[in-house]
């Protein structure tokens, strides 16, 4: 297990060289590939996300794990079993109609992602109709709803609304995040949940499905 | 100059918000006057966080903002009805904050400008997003730019906005944000540039540092106005060095005063 330790320490710290070097190791020691990614690299990007939430990371030093998260995911992927790559759920995320911010989306993402989720980035300016219908064929357990502008706010009360009265709430968790967005608003429009910042939606997005 | 449009005005900062919800006017008009001693050049006021309540606020707002400065205002609204009603109650020309390229805004903001006295910023917004690229950037100012002087506004009341996005997700958002000044100040001339400088610090700590700067590398670009907080000291004194090192501060002399007065210290 201490090679496990040393991947997940390479790839906090973004150090490339090292993370490459160990998991190929790992692997040359008959460490599985899924042993790799789950108790390796994932849980490594779980630390990640929890010093983002605490302040201890920084934006760019979450990304460049993250890219590192990429580049061990390229040479496990071929040696994965079908099914072994196994998903910690689904996402639906977008950011509400009239508004064309992604930059907070867009980590929410690529954290989502790293921590094991399959997601599927809708984009900016997004109505609630699009919504529903990527509900409908990717069959979500949680949709995420971003938005920076106080001006969209009434709009993701609108899409929650929508989402709530067309859908099988109870198969379907919602999550909100976003500037001018709170907690408290997030229980007024009936939404599942509220992160701060990126390292919290991925925590989030985990309890939700427990 | 430099254009200083002061930020402290607006309803998404929690003790605005809550001065507003009270009709706590000595807040504001205090708030109002430090800002136009530490150097604003106009007051921005947006009223635009109490869901529902946009209109009565931003009346209520301006009536004692206007009472309180001898500055002029920058109405912050995306929308048109407020700024008709806005534009009503202020006595001098105001700065409008702001149009873009989006569709559902541009045309009734148009037709809201058309004819008015009043200076505007214009955003680098298009409904494809926020720009890619510093080609995308100017072609935006130069559409915006065209349309705004083909409702008879003047160059000189024309106020840019880059987007200024944060260095924190891609490295080369401070060298574009930086370069499409430049192009926007000699390819557009006449034109001001202005925006959000702090956007650029998001997601970094000790962000006033990156603040202060960046803010002296865009104006060796030709950076002419920034949306900001006057309060902040350390940043006007960048503003002010910075003005003189650029050879626009006759005989040092406002260097000097501000020295003299306390408000640049080594």
């Amino acid at each position: 297990m201490s090679d496990l330790n040393a991947i997940t320490e390479a790839l906090i710290s973004g150090d490339l060289d090292t993370l490459t070097t160990q998991v190929k190791a790992a692997l040359d020691q008959g460490t599985s590939a899924s042993d790799i990614l789950s108790q390796g690299l994932i849980k490594g990007m779980g630390i990640v996300g929890e010093r983002m939430e605490s302040g201890a990371m920084f934006i760019p030093e979450v990304l460049m794990s993250a890219h590192c998260m990429g580049t061990a995911v390229e040479i496990l992927t071929p040696l994965l079993a079908a099914g072994e790559a196994s998903s910690a759920g689904r996402v639906v995320m977008g950011t509400v109609k009239g508004d064309l911010h992604d930059i907070g989306k867009n980590l929410v993402v690529m954290m989502l992602e790293s921590v094991g989720f399959e997601v599927t980035d809708l984009g900016v300016d997004v109505d609630a109709d699009t919504f529903l219908k990527a509900i409908e064929e990717h069959k979500p357990q949680i949709v995420g709803l971003s938005a920076l502008l106080t001006t969209t706010m009434p709009m993701m009360r609108e899409t929650v609304n929508k989402i709530s009265s067309q859908t099988d709430r109870k198969a379907l968790k919602i999550m909100i995040g976003g500037a001018p967005v709170d907690q408290a608003f997030a229980d007024e429009i009936g939404a599942d949940g509220y992160a701060s910042d990126a390292g919290s939606a991925s925590k989030l997005a985990k309890a939700l499905l427990n | 100059m430099f254009t200083v449009i002061g930020e402290r005005i607006n309803t998404t900062l929690k003790k605005v918000k809550a001065a507003t919800a009270e009709r706590d006017a000595a807040y504001i008009r205090g708030d109002v006057q430090k800002q136009q001693a530490a150097g604003a050049t106009y007051i921005d006021v947006n009223a635009g966080a109490r869901i529902g309540h946009e209109e009565d606020d931003m009346q209520w707002l301006l009536s004692v903002v206007k009472e309180a400065t001898r500055l002029p205002l920058c109405l912050d609204s995306p929308d048109p009805a407020i700024l008709e009603m806005a534009y009503g109650m202020v006595d001098q020309p105001p700065m409008i904050n702001s149009i873009s390229l989006e569709k559902d805004r541009f045309d009734p903001m148009i037709h809201f400008l058309k004819g008015k006295e009043c200076r505007i910023i214009a955003l680098c917004m298009d409904d494809s997003g926020m720009p890619k690229d510093v080609d995308d950037i100017f072609s935006r100012a130069k559409t915006l730019v065209e349309e705004l002087e083909g409702i008879g506004f003047k160059r000189n009341d024309i106020f840019i906005d880059p987007l200024i996005q944060p260095i924190s997700v891609a490295a080369e958002n401070g060298t574009m944000a930086m370069d499409a000044v430049e192009k926007i100040m000699t390819e557009l001339k006449g034109v001001h540039t202005t925006g959000g400088l702090s956007n650029i610090s998001y997601g970094l700590p000790q962000r006033k540092v990156v603040n202060r700067i960046f803010l002296s590398m865009m104006m060796a670009r030709g950076f002419d106005s920034a949306i900001m907080d006057p309060l902040d000291t350390e940043i006007m004194a960048v503003l002010k060095t910075s003005t003189m090192i650029l050879g626009q501060d006759n005989f040092c002399m406002n260097y000097l005063k501000a020295v003299r007065a306390g408000s640049i210290i080594a």
